[in-house]
């Protein structure tokens, strides 16, 4: 199954997103901040990253772009969580490399449709 | 797929009020003059999560109150708005609001509607009445203009698109940028969706692919021209593409009917309004559609959770615990099942020669009990900041309300005590500090008069002195006033104008019911209700409190705390065949005496002699009406000389036992409140023995 690295400051968020991804069958490893992630995804190769945008010392903004970066992630789908709906952090993400959004609220299942959508 | 939601909602809660302190804390330490990025992020982030995560469990309200704050912090952020003291004084009103707000939501009461309007609206106003106002809402204002300007241009074509056409299919044209692949987005995912939405037919245009040898494998060379059959609407197929807009070329047609009219048109609008059509249609569907997502969610969540919720997740209250202390205690526990074992092998053929054995089995029986009795005691153990983190905040709103300038310092925030402790010292040290802003500290003009700095300050400590945990409150205050504190006690007749008092005792006045000092009572502090309460509970606690001032310099008010509630060192002492416990920390020596030494005195019963000075004493087999025992071993007996309130007194009893930790179980709990007994426990023979109420006894032997 696939592997999934979900990135989250957050810890009700990330907890949610990581017992739904594992309910799904997923095997789901957790970072607290774009830092943490950046080292987790490079001690192994995750199929998918899910992260948060708003997080203290890495931003996912940032994450995605140092992400993009190492050869292994060049073309793994990164979807950001972000409450803001506006064009400017999409477009902000977009730039850094991300695959695509979803926006909170969010529930499971929309999360599972959408991982389905990136990892078929 | 259902997952109950409901599981993460403590963990929610946990992390709202740690973000909604982290806000609090962050709000107060902003200096108007020189704002620092990094705090502003701090608030902002808090506001954010707690945003997202009450959107995701279904706590709109909580959700939509938490978007305006967040608006207001991100423009400040962005440097578009001025950090103002009046707006932060409105955020930190928020922080209140919002705690008040989960804590109903978490034992699920009703949110109180007419305080969150009313916060609500100070955030409005701040949030309008900036000059930047209009900022945020500008770029929105354009962009729907945009679609305004856009079906200006072809609405027919448009009304066309979605009423009469939409049942026939759509085509295509999905012209991807060579960058494509390296956003993770795959034309397959693509088609594979449209093709969940109808029959999907792909023709892929290859004719840019270069040769062989020019060929850059992560590159995107093929555009396809997709056909989708199938009552679809235009909104379906754009939501597929939506995260690929703006790494390629794409049209969509209807292509049933008009393919030819429609192609000049889109292409006339320049290629600028296509992508804003993308954009914004896409766009207001998922806030469309996502909020009725939520509410049912919410619906069929709140349903689930109402049953269980209501007994278990909501009334759980946790503690947090470093897993360092949790190995230390799974460390003990397995000392003590070897010790266990060996002890039962020792039994099992147990033959007078192991008697060794056995002693040396239970010694370390006794040793690992302790030590496990004291990790597991360290769990409940929690830094006493837990209490201290509130107040920068109190001070903060009083010497605001008061015109006062006033600097908290806090020392040995980390200095750990018992929960229940924790819990139960809130209370009077709110009122004691409420006290020393209102009343210890004075305005800035008598201050500067008085030579001083314009800043008072005060200083919230803590630290460990034997078994106890003390807390000073100290300021640089006006400090007690002798003179006045005795007149007016005088006044209020409680005590006598012939009393002669010591400087101790006059401060602890202010400990007696009845008495405020203040010339005019404000509504901080000094309803002549507080100080003997506060001195009360200190007192039900287990602790004492005390005075220490000098006038013009200020007031130092130490308070003593056990460490922890559950368990103490006591001393037993017999008195007749009834065993009694006095509190160690309370007795400063004993001493063997005979009948003789003491000394009855008119008006004040009996006393000893100790060094110079007499003190009464306490007979405890009368107090207690023992009559038990061989009553001519009272002709001697031991004098156990205890401290309670900083005065000595004696108690006569039998004997002096053991020295051992006691299990306080409480006596109001079991039985009644019975006066100088602080509580009972347990012997290691089964029988109940009393614990003393040292403070009380000396009350009642002052008395």
């Amino acid at each position: 199954m696939a592997s999934i690295l979900a990135v989250d400051d957050s810890a009700s968020m990330r907890k949610m997103v990581s017992f739904t991804l594992r309910a799904a069958g997923y095997d789901v490893e957790e970072a607290v901040d774009g830092v943490d992630a950046l080292e987790k995804a490079q001690a192994r190769r995750f199929d998918c990253v899910v992260t948060d945008v708003n997080m203290p010392n890495k931003d996912g903004i940032t994450l995605i772009r140092d992400l993009r970066a190492l050869p292994d992630y060049k073309f793994i789908p990164m979807l950001m969580l972000t409450t803001e709906s506006g064009i400017e952090k999409k477009q902000e993400g977009k730039a850094a490399g991300a695959t695509g959004w979803m926006v909170k609220p969010f529930n499971p299942d929309q999360l599972l449709k959408t991982l389905l959508k990136v990892l078929g | 797929m259902s997952i109950d939601m409901s599981q993460f909602h403590q963990v929610f809660f946990e992390e709202c009020f740690e973000g909604l302190e982290a806000m609090e804390s962050g709000l107060l330490t902003l200096d108007m003059g020189a704002i620092d990025s990094e705090i502003i992020n701090t608030i902002f982030r808090g506001a954010h999560s707690i945003k997202g995560g009450s959107g995701t469990f279904g706590f709109t309200v909580v959700a939509d109150y938490t978007h305006i704050m967040e608006t207001l912090l991100d423009e400040m952020r962005d440097g578009r708005r001025q950090v103002t003291q009046p707006a932060v004084d409105v955020l930190l009103g928020s922080v209140d609001c919002l705690r008040e707000m989960l804590t109903a939501i978490q034992n699920e009461q009703l949110v109180n509607d007419v305080s969150v309007a009313k916060h609500k609206t100070a955030l409005e106003i701040v949030l309008n009445g900036g000059s930047i106002a209009e900022e945020p809402a500008s770029p929105v204002e354009r962009e729907s203009a945009n679609v305004a300007a856009v079906v200006n241009i072809a609405p027919d074509i448009i009304e066309e698109k979605s009423v009469e056409l939409a049942g026939q299919g759509w085509k295509i044209a999905f012209c991807p940028y060579l960058d494509l692949l390296k956003t993770g987005n795959d034309p397959v995912r693509l088609f594979r969706e449209l093709n969940e939405l109808g029959e999907l037919t792909t023709l892929a245009n290859i004719q840019d692919v270069p040769g062989f040898y020019e060929l850059d494998p992560e590159e995107c060379n093929i555009s396809w021209d997709l056909n989708v059959a199938g009552d679809i609407s235009e909104d379906d197929i754009r939501e597929i593409f939506n995260w690929v807009e703006g790494d390629c070329e794409i049209e969509i047609q209807p292509f049933a009917k008009a393919v030819k009219p429609l192609l000049p048109v889109v292409k006339k609008a320049d290629p600028e309004p296509a992508p804003v059509i993308i954009s914004n249609n896409p766009d207001p569907k998922p806030v469309e559609v996502k909020p009725k997502g939520v509410e049912e969610t919410k619906k069929s969540d709140t349903q689930d959770t109402d049953n269980e919720a209501a007994k278990t997740t909501v009334k759980a209250s946790s503690i947090r615990v470093d897993t360092d202390k949790i190995d230390t205690l799974i460390n003990m526990v397995g000392e003590v099942v070897i010790t266990q074992s060996m002890l039962g092998l020792v039994g099992e053929n147990f033959t007078m020669d192991k008697v060794g054995q056995l002693k040396r089995g239970l010694a370390q029986l006794e040793r690992h009990t302790r030590d496990l009795q004291q990790s597991v005691m360290n769990i409940r153990m929690l830094p006493i900041s837990f209490v201290f983190s509130r107040f920068p905040r109190l001070v903060h709103d009083i010497s605001g309300k008061l015109d006062k300038k006033i600097a908290l310092k806090l020392v040995g925030e980390n200095t750990e005590v018992d929960k229940a402790v924790v819990e139960l010292i809130n209370d009077p040290l709110v009122h004691l500090i409420r006290n020393s802003l209102d009343h210890g500290i004075e305005m800035p003009a008598d201050r500067v008069a008085a030579g001083k700095p314009e800043t008072g300050t005060i200083e919230l400590k803590a630290y460990h002195r034997g078994g106890h945990i003390v807390i000073e409150i100290i300021d640089d205050g006006r400090g007690l006033d002798k003179d006045k504190l005795l007149a007016k006690a005088i006044e209020k007749g409680l005590i006598e104008e012939s009393n002669l008092l010591t400087e101790k005792q006059i401060f602890e006045l202010i400990f007696m019911p009845g008495f405020s000092t203040a010339e005019q009572l404000t509504d901080i502090s000094g309803r002549g209700v507080g100080m003997d309460v506060v001195r009360r509970n200190i007192q039900s606690l287990g602790g004492n409190i005390e005075i220490i001032s000098e006038l013009g310099k200020g007031t130092t008010i130490a308070i003593h705390l056990p460490l922890t509630l559950a368990i103490l060192d006591g001393q037993s002492v017999a008195v007749g065949d009834e065993t009694y416990i006095v509190p160690l920390v309370s007795i400063i020596e004993s001493i063997n005496i005979t009948e003789k030494m003491l000394n009855k005195v008119a008006g004040k019963g009996e006393t000893f002699r100790l060094r110079n000075e007499y003190l009464p004493v306490i007979r405890m087999r009368g107090i207690f009406n023992v009559h038990s025992g061989n009553l001519t071993k009272s002709k001697e007996g031991v004098l156990v000389v205890v401290e309670g309130q900083g005065e000595l007194c004696c108690l006569l009893v039998d004997e002096l036992l053991g020295q051992q930790q006691v299990v306080i179980k409480s006596l109001e709990a079991n039985y009644r409140r019975v006066e100088g007994v602080s509580g009972a426990t347990i012997l290691g023979d089964g029988s109940v023995a009393l614990i003393l109420d040292v403070p009380g006894l000396v009350r009642f032997s002052i008395r």
